[in-house]
């Protein structure tokens, strides 16, 4: 299963959660699938979706998920290590873990190769650390929310990419009505 | 061991609402991190890196919270495409609280590097930069923190050596 095909198994569940979407290609799938004022898209900055989640998970109870993926976790990984020191049980890291970078022509990343984010995630002091397949991932996601515990769930799926349109929509529009849907 | 400017300083972004703060340390940011420590009605969260503090800071303020990022001018080297397409791209109030290191009274060379290209960077990304370099200087502060959520945008405010130096 591509990341694509991922994120529409995942609708039913995100579909109402404040999501905070990684940079290119993720961001602009889920903005195709399902585009809700509830999704924070990130229309640059790569790395920095599992810290701007977190950073709303901080400030606010309701739940949280950054969907990120593995290449961009790779820039940013010491954030880890802020999340893990810092738990905060609304907050979810969902790492679509296709072992590429998938919106610059799916060159490999280290965590297709030796390097275990889940492994990472552990030893950064992250404790509810789960690695699943793409299928198991809807499940994994609905346990997780359920749980109202701090979770980190490396979701492994193949490398891919759909055609889908890049966002066009204003970044104070993405903005303001994410933070209204915050304040709902 | 903090001074009184360090508690001036936190008690003007108490005043002003901040409510969250990271921070990557710097040894004239010692006083201000201690006094951060000790102040409740500020969430404090130290980054590891200044563009994964300013991720944080971003979500901070969707979350309906007034974030802060104190850092060390050597970070501007780090930063500036977090600035220009997460802060400034998506039109977030954050005043960042920055140590100028390798200004005059400087002990380290290198430092003086980074010092060169601070206003330079600044002024490439048209960032609002205030300069503290006197002790009075701090009495901008409150009007500097409003004038970062009117226009919603990053502000530096660089304090340099003599300031930490001979304030008390």
């Amino acid at each position: 299963m591509i990341r694509h095909d991922l994120l529409k198994t995942l609708i039913p569940v995100i579909s109402d959660q404040l999501v905070v979407c990684n940079i290119g290609a993720p961001s602009q799938e889920l903005h195709a699938l399902d585009d809700q004022p509830t999704n924070f898209y990130m229309l640059g900055t790569m790395g920095l979706a599992s810290s701007i989640g977190f950073g709303l998970a901080l400030a606010q109870n309701k739940p949280v998920i950054s969907i990120d993926g593995d290449g961009s976790v790779l820039t940013n990984l010491a954030t880890l290590s802020t999340i893990g020191n810092n738990p905060q049980d609304n907050y979810i890291l969902l790492i679509v873990d296709n072992g590429s970078y998938g919106s610059t022509g799916d060159q490999p990343t280290y965590a297709g190769g030796k390097t275990s984010l889940a492994a990472v995630a552990s030893a950064c002091g992250c404790e509810n650390v789960v690695e699943v397949s793409d299928e198991e991932t809807p499940e994994a996601l609905k346990a997780a929310l359920a749980s109202k515990k701090m979770t980190v769930i490396v979701s492994k799926c193949d490398s891919g990419n759909v055609q889908v349109p890049v966002i066009k929509t204003n970044p104070i529009t993405i903005r303001d009505r994410f933070m209204d849907a915050v304040q709902s | 061991m903090a001074k009184d400017i360090d508690r001036r300083i936190i008690g003007d972004f108490v005043d002003n609402g901040v409510d969250f703060v990271t921070s990557v340390p710097c040894k004239q940011l010692a006083g201000v991190i201690e006094v951060l420590d000790q102040t409740p009605a500020i969430k404090h969260v130290p980054s590891n890196k200044e563009d994964e503090g300013m991720g944080l800071c971003a979500g901070a303020y969707l979350g309906g919270g007034r974030p802060a990022i104190f850092m060390q001018n050597t970070a501007l080297g780090v930063v500036v495409n977090t600035l220009a397409t997460l802060i400034q791209f998506y039109q977030i109030p954050l005043p960042m609280l920055i140590s100028y290191r390798g200004e005059v009274g400087e002990p380290v060379a290198c430092q003086v590097e980074m010092a060169l290209h601070t206003k330079a960077i600044l002024n490439q990304l048209h960032i609002p930069t205030y300069h503290f370099h006197r002790p009075e200087d701090v009495e901008e502060l409150p009007g500097i923190l409003n004038h970062a959520q009117m226009c919603s945008k990053p502000v530096a405010i660089l304090t340099d050596a003599t300031f930490w130096r001979t304030a008390t």
